[in-house]
């Protein structure tokens, strides 16, 4: 709705789409409570909503200036109405919901201040549910809320859908916010919760909206899809029951959405096309081999293993160089996983990672030295961002005091 | 180019609003037509089928005008056009001619003394 409005209103009134979405809002909190939810209550609010952006165009016509191409139909009385509610209906609001999303991925935002305005205006999120969703804290998610709303206002229209060959080169922009985005509702470093599904699910509902558009729906879009699919599919799992994370190896794997998993292998299916292989696909057949396994015994690591190869070869990073050792030590026993993870290169940036030194507690844990171990998990929980790690790894130290305890002969 | 007026006569009350709308986003698509071709002057705006008539030296005010609807004017525009008959050309897809209404074409006037 915003996106739509902002498109009418134009991109330097989105101060005044906001109010007109919040006046909505609030009027639906004083009606409702009072005459009961409507049947069809997103029809309610887009109703109410255009209400108000009439009223707003006919006080302020002449004081507010509109994207060029609706000037005439906004500001005669004789074209208001049904121009308003044709820039409202159900084709213009995708696209500009499309339109919008483009707008954000600015190259000259950094991708924090991407993420942070595409969830402020696009899912509706607070200053401090941005916060909250992301790295930082609250000033930081202010300023960069605040970038991203300047950088916008200062292109004098929201981008144009007219141009394929600027879609096609904003678009790896956009894919990658949304795959950060996702990544940081899969397993983020908030300080409140290390699993937000409702970051996963904005995401994969983006990057839908991406996918119905002709240059959108590239074999990598499809593959990010896939890989959004295949990872939420195991999100019931990855909290159990008393919202403590639970890893791959102790899921409860029955409790995985066997939708999500079949969507995924089509959208996997899909993306299988042309000659162009990202990093989303290498990672969508990562989730693919671990979301298809019926146990974590069966996963094929060695395939994994290959994949991680492949993944590095495109774009090595310490984190995925990491992943690739933990699935080398499935394959080839601990010691060689070991091996693998004081060769990585750059290891230093993973120093603020927890899971670094949980990886190599994990894998010194198989090989029975119970105490490294332990010294592993306890730097590890020294750095933990959130209650849910905190507590994963404090078990992994228990389990490593039992562990000593039972094999002392 | 010159600018005309086109007068609209016989505006309709629908019984529907979903009749409303429809007729509403005929003149949308008209405006697009003008606007797209750079001809639309004045935007105008449509007027309230019954007001008040002033007439004579004495001034009396009186209710009105109390015409049969095809009479009283539903509004205006300004557009621009080559000459009369290209404006009068123009005006044939105004909307309101499919319901039983006129557009009356009028040059606007220079006043010289």
């Amino acid at each position: 709705m915003l996106a739509a409005l902002t498109r009418v209103l134009g991109v330097q009134n989105l101060a005044l789409a906001e109010d007109v979405v919040q006046e909505a809002f609030c009027r639906a909190m004083e009606v409702w409570p009072y005459r009961g939810v409507p049947e069809n209550p997103q029809a309610w609010l887009m109703s109410t909503a255009k209400n108000y952006a009439l009223d707003i165009l006919r006080r302020e016509r002449t004081a507010h200036k509109f994207a060029p191409e609706l000037e005439h139909y906004l500001r005669s009385e004789w074209t208001l109405a049904p121009a308003v509610e044709e820039l409202l209906g159900p084709d213009a609001i995708r696209d500009d919901l499309l339109r919008m999303m483009l707008s954000c991925c600015q190259p000259e935002l950094s991708g924090e201040s991407q993420i942070a305005i595409m969830l402020h205006i696009l899912c509706g999120f607070g200053v401090d549910e941005v916060a909250a969703a992301l790295v930082g804290g609250y000033a930081a998610a202010e300023k960069r809320i605040t970038r991203g709303k300047k950088a916008l206002a200062a292109s004098n229209e929201l981008f144009s859908l007219t141009s394929p060959a600027e879609f096609t080169a904003r678009l790896p922009s956009v894919q990658r916010a949304l795959y950060l985005l996702f990544s940081e509702g899969y397993h983020g470093a908030s300080k409140q919760s290390v699993v937000r599904s409702e970051l996963c699910r904005e995401a994969m509902r983006l990057t839908a909206v991406v996918l119905q558009h002709p240059v959108g729906a590239t074999p990598a879009s499809h593959a990010l899809a896939a890989l959004m699919c295949l990872n939420a599919a195991r999100l019931p799992a990855r909290l159990d029951a008393t919202g403590e994370l639970r890893n791959l190896f102790d899921q409860d794997r029955s409790l995985w959405d066997q939708n999500l998993v079949a969507e995924g292998l089509q959208l996997l299916a899909a993306s299988a096309v042309g000659s162009e292989l990202s990093e989303y696909h290498i990672e969508a057949a990562i989730a693919a081999f671990h979301s298809t396994a019926g146990v974590a015994g069966e996963t094929d690591w060695a395939g994994i293993a290959s994949l991680y190869d492949a993944l590095m070869s495109l774009q090595p990073s310490p984190i995925i160089a990491l992943n690739r050792a933990i699935a080398i030590a499935q394959v080839e026993g601990p010691a060689r996983g070991l091996a693998e993870v004081s060769a990585i290169a750059d290891r230093e940036r993973l120093a603020t990672y927890p899971f670094y030194y949980a990886a190599i507690g994990e894998l010194e844990f198989r090989r029975g030295h119970y105490t490294a171990a332990r010294g592993h998990f306890e730097k590890a929980e020294s750095i933990a961002r959130n209650p849910s790690e905190r507590n994963f790894l404090q078990g992994r130290m228990r389990a490593c005091i039992d562990s000593a305890k039972t094999s002392r002969p | 180019m010159s600018e005309f007026a086109f007068l609209f006569r016989g505006r309709q009350t629908f019984t529907s609003p979903a009749q409303t709308q429809q007729h509403m986003q005929l003149w949308l698509k008209w405006f697009k037509e003008l606007g797209a071709q750079g001809l639309l002057k004045d935007p105008g705006h449509p007027l309230d089928n019954t007001g008040k008539v002033v007439t004579g030296t004495q001034k009396i005010v009186t209710d009105g005008p109390y015409a049969e609807a095809k009479d009283v004017i539903a509004g205006y525009i300004v557009v621009e056009a080559r000459d009369l008959s290209h404006a009068a050309e123009l005006s044939r897809g105004c909307p309101i001619l499919e319901v039983g209404g006129s557009v009356e074409v009028r040059p606007l006037q220079m006043l010289n003394p």
